[in-house]
C-alpha cells in the first residue's frame, strides 16, 4: 500500500507478475492457447469493441505476453507496451501507426544492417521514405525534417560499433519538428539506458538480445512512453480520427496516454499480424530476471576484453566506448554509467585476412551472426553479413576487410582473454 | 493539492468508498467513452445515474437518463464529468447546490479546470481532474495488465478471478501515482502551453 518505489532489480523480477489467480502458479504460466472463451454474448462484443479488459485471441493479446508488456514497460519506465514476434515485428508495426505512403522517416546511419535493410528496401515498397541522418552530427537531423516527416529513429548503443547516441539533443529536434522519436534501446537494455528519460516518445526492442539474454527466442516489444500528443495537428490520423475498424473509436481519446501503444495492438498487431508465441514470452520473461546480473557482468567481462585488445601487438584499433580515449567516452559516462554494453569492434593490422583467420582460430566465441547471448560471440563483417558489398561501401558501413564484432558474454574473463589471445598469436 | 500527480492512496481511497456515480455527459453511443466507462463501473458494483438533458426518456444498461444533476433521487457520492474544460465550471456549481453535497468531482482524461477544482475543494469536495476512472480501477486492480499496461502496482498475493459484477480488490502495493514521470511532464507542459 506504500507508494514506495521499487528499484530496478525488484521490478526486473515482479513487475507485470502475480501468482496466477486460478491456480496459485507462482511462475508465470505459459497459457499455450489460440483462444479464450467468452462469458456471453454481451462481454464477447465488448472485448471486440475494445470496451472490456480481456482476452480474445492470442494474435491480439496472451496473458503470459501481457506479464512481459507489463514488464519491459516497468522497466523503461513507459505506460504500456506491446510484444511481437521480432525486432523487426516491432519497427513495422510503429511505423505503420505512423507513416502513410509518401510521408517521410528520418533515420540514424548507423543503426544495425538489417534495419537499415528493412528500411531501404521492404518500408520504400509501402511508400514510406527513409531520409538518413548522421548520429554524430545532430544538425544533420535538422536539415532532414520536411513537411512528410512523421517520425525520427535511432539506436541508443548503436550497432555494429557500440557508439553512443546523444538522445537528448535528437529529442530536441524531434520535439521542434512535432515528430516523436523512436529509439531501438536493444543494444543497451534499460539497465543501462533508459531512454524516455532522455525525451524518446517511443521506445523498441529486440528482445532476441540481451533482453531474453540466452539467444534461444526471437521476439520484440514496442513502449509507449506516453508523451506525444498525438491529436494536437491531426498529423497522426490513426490515434486521432474515429476508426472505422472500430466503429469510429478514436484511439487516443479513448486510452489516454497508453493509446500508442492501444493502436499498435488492436490496429497494427491485430491486421498484420507478427504474434509473439506465449512459449517465446515466457523464455525472455525468465531472462528478464536475471538482466541486471547479466548486464553488468556483460559490461564488465567487455571492458575487460577491450582493455586487453588495446595493448595487443596484432591490433590496430578498438572501438569501445568504456575506453577513456574513446571518442564515445563521454557520451557514455552520460548515459551509460553503469557500462558501455557488450557489442564493439576492432580492428587488425594484418587485415581482411587476419580477419579471417582470427574467426576460425577461436576456440570458445562462436562465430555467428547475433549479439547479446550468455555466450561470446565474433563475426568478421567483411566475410560474412557485408561480403557483397565493395570495398568502399564496405567501409562506410562499419564493416572494412580489418574489422571484427565481438559481443561479450557472461563466461569468465580471463578465459576470453585466453581465448583471444591465443587465436591472434595462432 | 497537487494535480500534476495523484497519489495512489487518494484515487484508491475514492474509489473504495464512493458507491453512487452520477455521470455528467454520459452518451449511450456504445463506441463513445463514457458508454466504455459507465458500462464498466456498473459491472464493477457502482450505482450509476446518466445525465445527459439530450436523452431523457432512454435508458443507459436499464438505468434512466436524467436531464441534470438536481433531478437525482438520492444522494450521489462522486460526479463523473465527461465534458470539455470548458464546461466544467456549470456544473460543478450545480453540484454545489445538492444536499447532501457530493464526495468528489472527477474531470475525465482531457479534462482540467483548476478554477472549478479550487471551488469544489473549498467547499470540501475531493477533485481528481484528467484520468478515468475506468482506467483507475482497471490499473490499481491489475486488471489492466491484460492489455499491456503499466499498471505501477506489484502483489505477490493472488488475485480474484476477474468475472462480470465484482468488485476487485484495489489494494496492491503501487508505486506512484498512476502515471510515469515522463507521462505527468509531458502531460504538465501540455497544460501550461495549451
Ligand atoms: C539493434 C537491433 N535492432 C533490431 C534488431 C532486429 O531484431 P530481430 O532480429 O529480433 O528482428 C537487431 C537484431 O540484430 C538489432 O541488433
Amino acid at each position: 500500500m506504500t507508494d514506495r518505489l521499487p528499484g530496478f532489480s525488484t521490478l526486473a523480477v515482479h513487475a507485470g507478475a502475480q501468482p496466477d489467480p486460478t491456480t496459485g502458479a507462482r511462475a508465470t504460466p505459459i497459457y499455450q492457447t489460440t483462444s479464450f472463451v467468452f462469458n456471453d454474448a454481451d462481454h464477447a462484443a465488448s472485448l471486440f469493441g475494445l470496451q472490456a479488459f480481456g482476452n480474445i485471441y492470442t494474435r491480439i493479446g496472451n496473458p503470459t505476453n501481457a506479464v512481459l508488456e507489463e514488464r519491459v514497460a516497468a522497466l523503461e519506465g513507459g505506460t504500456a507496451a506491446l510484444a511481437v514476434a521480432s525486432g523487426h515485428a516491432a519497427q513495422l508495426v510503429v511505423l505503420q501507426q505512423l507513416l502513410k505512403p509518401g510521408d517521410e522517416i528520418i533515420a540514424a546511419r548507423k543503426l544495425y544492417g538489417g534495419s537499415i535493410n528493412q528500411f531501404t528496401h521492404a518500408f520504400k515498397a509501402f511508400g514510406w521514405n527513409v531520409a538518413w541522418a548522421d548520429p554524430d552530427e545532430v544538425e544533420s537531423f535538422e536539415r532532414a525534417v520536411t513537411p512528410h516527416t512523421k517520425a525520427i529513429f535511432i539506436e541508443s548503443i548503436a550497432n555494429p560499433a557500440g557508439s553512443i547516441t546523444d538522445i537528448e539533443a535528437i529529442a530536441a529536434v524531434a520535439r521542434k519538428a512535432g515528430v516523436p522519436l523512436i529509439v531501438d534501446n536493444t543494444l543497451a537494455s534499460p539497465y543501462l539506458i533508459k531512454p524516455i528519460d532522455h525525451g524518446a516518445d517511443i521506445v523498441v526492442h529486440s528482445l532476441t538480445k540481451f533482453l531474453g539474454g540466452h539467444g534461444n527466442s526471437l521476439g520484440g516489444i514496442i513502449v509507449d512512453a506516453g508523451t506525444f500528443d498525438w491529436s494536437k495537428d491531426n498529423k497522426y490520423p490513426m490515434l486521432s480520427e474515429p476508426r472505422p475498424e472500430y466503429h469510429g473509436i478514436r484511439i487516443q481519446e479513448t486510452f489516454g496516454n497508453f493509446a500508442f501503444a492501444i493502436a499498435c495492438r488492436v490496429l497494427g498487431l491485430r491486421d498484420l499480424g507478427p504474434a509473439l508465441s506465449p512459449f517465446n514470452a515466457f523464455m525472455i520473461l525468465t531472462g528478464i530476471e536475471t538482466l541486471p546480473l547479466r548486464m553488468q557482468k556483460h559490461c564488465d567481462n567487455a571492458k575487460a576484453v577491450a582493455e586487453f585488445l588495446s595493448t595487443h601487438p596484432a591490433v590496430s584499433a578498438v572501438n569501445y566506448a568504456g575506453l577513456p580515449g574513446d571518442r564515445y567516452n563521454a557520451l557514455q559516462r552520460k548515459y551509460a554509467p553503469k557500462g558501455a554494453g557488450a557489442v564493439f569492434t576492432f580492428s587488425l593490422k594484418g587485415g581482411y585476412d587476419a580477419g579471417v583467420n582470427l574467426v576460425s582460430n577461436l576456440k570458445l566465441f562462436s562465430h555467428l551472426a547475433n549479439v547479446g547471448d550468455t555466450r561470446s560471440l565474433v563475426i568478421h563483417p567483411a566475410s560474412t553479413t557485408h561480403s557483397q558489398l565493395d570495398d568502399a561501401a564496405k567501409v562506410k558501413s562499419g564493416a572494412a576487410p580489418e574489422v571484427v564484432r565481438l559481443s561479450i558474454g557472461i563466461e569468465d574473463k580471463e578465459d576470453l582473454i585466453a581465448d583471444l589471445d591465443q587465436a591472434l598469436r595462432a | 493539492m497537487n494535480h500534476d500527480a495523484y497519489d495512489d492512496n487518494y484515487i484508491r481511497s475514492i474509489l473504495n468508498n464512493v458507491k453512487s456515480i452520477a455521470m455528467v455527459g454520459a452518451s449511450p453511443v456504445n463506441v463513445r467513452p463514457s458508454y466504455f466507462a459507465f458500462k464498466y463501473l456498473a459491472q464493477r458494483g457502482y450505482d450509476m445515474i446518466p445525465v445527459n438533458p439530450g436523452h431523457v426518456g432512454k435508458a443507459l444498461m436499464g438505468k434512466p437518463f436524467v436531464a441534470s444533476l438536481a433531478d437525482i433521487d438520492r444522494p450521489i457520492d462522486m460526479i463523473d464529468i465527461f465534458r470539455n474544460s470548458s464546461h466544467i465550471m456549470p456544473v460543478v456549481d450545480e453540484a454545489l447546490k445538492l444536499s447532501p453535497l457530493p464526495k468528489v468531482i472527477w474531470m475525465q482524461l482531457g479534462a482540467r479546470d483548476d478554477a472549478a477544482a479550487e471551488k469544489a475543494e473549498a467547499a470540501g469536495l475531493k477533485v481528481v481532474m484528467n484520468r478515468c476512472p475506468k482506467i483507475e480501477y482497471g490499473r490499481l486492480s491489475s486488471e489492466i495488465s491484460w492489455m499491456g499496461v503499466n499498471s505501477r502496482t506489484l502483489s505477490s498475493k493472488r488475485a480474484p478471478i476477474p468475472t462480470q459484477g465484482m468488485r476487485l480488490s484495489l489494494n496492491r502495493t503501487s508505486f506512484g501515482g498512476g502515471q510515469t514521470a515522463a507521462s505527468d511532464r509531458a502531460a504538465k507542459n501540455k497544460t501550461e502551453t495549451t
